[in-house]
């Protein structure tokens, strides 16, 4: 804890406000993300796993200040991201950049390769022309393209390039922080291997930190550090990758290790089936919000919120932890 | 390790985008015919002075009425024969194509100017701003163009400009219910939240990231939108609210002759067809323009 951090998010909260019903509109809370605390250092990988619907992508929005939580605050490199001026916040968005999910829809389809990438140099720095386009260039190199690519555009590529692409312009401004929000998924997966490879050669050679989100747990295995799994808008259970993915202690946790699909028999563990759906955001079950698909379920899950407490060197979110360690 | 799978997948690059336009525009037939017209109207109005045979004021007292030249009475001097105070139908009818052409660029510049102004302001920021735009918008949208056009030329004085200003105000929603709408459809895209995420403030965000990618609907729009307001122009001018004799406007030419129409249908019918040509021209390509430019046309 005392060395330093990247990001330091302490009990972050993201409600949204509905309307509902055609003419006697009442409003909901609908709780996004409902209390996440985690740490990312340097040259680290932080990895959020989870359903959807779960909160990943609103935990994103947060961490890259599109949005501002309901409650709780984070800082970027020590300085507070919530209650800061507009000049701080102008100074730390540069630190923290973001990868999009679908590369088709995250470049703007009628500009140049070249001038999606110097758009961050443009309004952030004081760089002319052609230091811009020289910057580019070698962040061009670094993530796989080649200069004549510079001006082309966007649906020339292939979808691995293009993700390649927004991996550059996300670099431009050095970050110190990268949230991937599920970079991979929309990849064939022969390039999901390559875009991977990608990412962590660049995190080595510019010690970045990553904050992925996923819902593929093979990739999270491969390239995180520390782990988060989310369920409706918690955090259920958190720690180091290789404690929870050894030995999981939330019943969740382990029934989407289960379902997770090994090429080895003997790494198949027994399938666990979760009956039923992820319930509505908007009208979370009393108690634990995972107890009516819990095959551990007993009377005080239907009734008391689990907090996320200390068990065997990992956070989790459960009454019966101690029963599976 | 990965670049020589890529560089196979890399498609040939593709052919410049207006030759590719080409391609697409020139398999409507009516639409490339609506095109020639256009440049053909736009030829005759810049080089009027040029070809027309006479001055559109000069009245030949001795050729009043005077029919086309493939009519009994019809000379070689007058093609489409004179009018009632005996100026030259052909000359007016060149000298007019400069004057409807001029309104439609005008009004098309002015309302595509304020409509993606407003637009892009009331879609990219919303709240009360926007709901105050549209409901002025629906407002105008409400009365029936003409009608408005009318009464606004009424309060301003009848003259070509203040026709020009009030057929500009008519057809403003169009461009900014279209600019809103594209606005909408494309600020949730993750592009435009990249661009948030690195910085742009909101002037860039709405006309440099959002902007290009709207443009699309807007010049099809405007292209229907020049034959409106040649249409609505000449309306007006019909009706005397526009442009004031002598002035050679196709719609005023057609105003002043109505009552020579069962005596002489050619003071009537050519500046009809005129018009009728014009607009439908500018239909054609325009709606040749909507195919060529629409992704999903594309193969």
């Amino acid at each position: 804890m005392i060395e330093n951090t990247i990001i330091t998010a302490r009990d972050l909260k993201k409600y949204y406000t509905v309307k509902e019903g055609m003419f006697f509109k009442t409003s909901a809370t609908l709780k996004a993300l409902d209390g996440a605390s985690f740490t990312i250092q340097p040259g680290k990988t932080f990895s959020v796993v989870g359903e959807s619907g779960c909160g990943k992508s609103t935990l994103a929005r947060l961490i890259t200040m599109i949005e501002r939580p309901t409650s709780g605050d984070f800082e970027v490199d020590g300085i507070n991201a919530v209650t800061s001026g507009p000049k701080a916040m102008k100074a730390l968005r540069e630190k923290v950049q973001i990868v999009f999910q679908d590369p088709y829809g995250s470049l703007n389809p009628r500009k140049k390769v070249g001038a999606i990438l110097e758009e961050p140099l443009k309004i952030n720095t004081r760089l002319n022309k052609a230091q811009r386009r020289e910057k580019s260039l070698a962040i061009m190199e670094k993530v796989g393209l080649s200069p004549d690519q510079y001006s082309r555009y966007p649906h020339m590529f292939s979808g691995g390039q293009r993700q390649r692409i927004a991996v550059a312009r996300a670099l431009m401004l050095n970050p110190a922080l990268v949230v991937a929000d599920e970079p991979v998924s929309a990849l064939d997966v022969s390039v999901q291997a390559q875009a991977l490879n990608l990412l962590m050669d660049l995190q080595e050679e510019m010690n970045l930190a990553y904050l992925f989100i996923s819902h593929d747990l093979s990739v999270v295995r491969l390239i995180s550090d520390d782990v988060m799994v989310m369920y409706l808008g918690r955090p259920v259970e958190q720690g180091e990758k290789t404690i929870i993915f050894d030995h999981p202690l939330h019943p969740y946790t382990m029934a989407l290790l289960a379902a997770t699909p090994h090429v080895d028999k003997s790494f198949r563990k027994d399938r666990i089936i979760l009956s039923g759906e992820i319930p509505s955001p908007l009208n979370p079950p009393p108690g634990c919000t995972f107890h009516h698909r819990c095959a551990h379920m007993t009377d005080i899950c239907t009734t008391d919120a689990p907090e996320l407490r200390w068990v065997g060197q990992r956070s989790v979110a459960c009454h019966h932890a101690e029963k599976f360690y | 390790m990965s670049d020589t799978i890529m560089e196979h997948l890399d498609a040939a690059p593709p052919p410049h985008p207006l030759k590719e336009f080409w391609v697409y525009f020139s398999e409507n037939k009516g639409a490339v015919i609506g095109l020639y017209f256009i440049v053909f109207a736009i030829l005759l109005a810049v080089f009027a002075d040029v070809i027309a045979p006479h001055n559109p004021f000069d009245q030949y007292r001795d050729a009043i009425l005077q029919p086309p030249v493939w009519m009994d009475g019809g000379s070689s001097k007058f093609f489409l024969g004179t009018d009632d105070v005996g100026r030259d139908i052909v000359s007016r009818l060149i000298h007019g194509a400069r004057l409807s052409l001029l309104v439609g660029v005008i009004v098309v510049t002015l309302s595509l100017a304020a409509g993606i102004i407003l637009g892009i302001t009331s879609g990219y920021l919303g709240g009360f701003y926007e709901i105050l735009v549209m409901r002025l918008m629906d407002i105008i949208l409400a009365l029936p163009s003409l009608l408005l056009a009318l009464a606004i030329v009424a309060i301003l004085g009848p003259s070509l400009q203040n026709a020009i200003l009030a057929i500009a105000i008519v057809v403003l929603p169009h461009y900014v219910r279209l600019t809103r709408a594209s606005v909408m459809a494309e600020k949730n895209k993750d592009y435009v939240t990249a661009s948030r995420v690195c910085g742009s403030g909101p002037f860039r965000m709405m006309f440099v990231v959002l902007l290009p990618n709207c443009m699309a609907p807007l010049i099809v729009q405007a292209t229907l939108g020049f034959s409106t307001a040649i249409l609505d122009a000449a309306a007006l001018g019909f009706l005397g609210m526009g442009a004031q004799p002598p002035t050679p406007e196709w719609g005023a030419m057609l105003a002043n002759a109505l009552q020579f129409i069962q005596r002489a249908w050619w003071v009537v019918t050519f500046p009809g067809l005129a018009i009728l040509l014009t607009v439908l021209a500018f239909n054609l390509a325009g709606d040749g323009l909507r195919d060529a430019l629409d992704p999903k046309m594309k193969r």
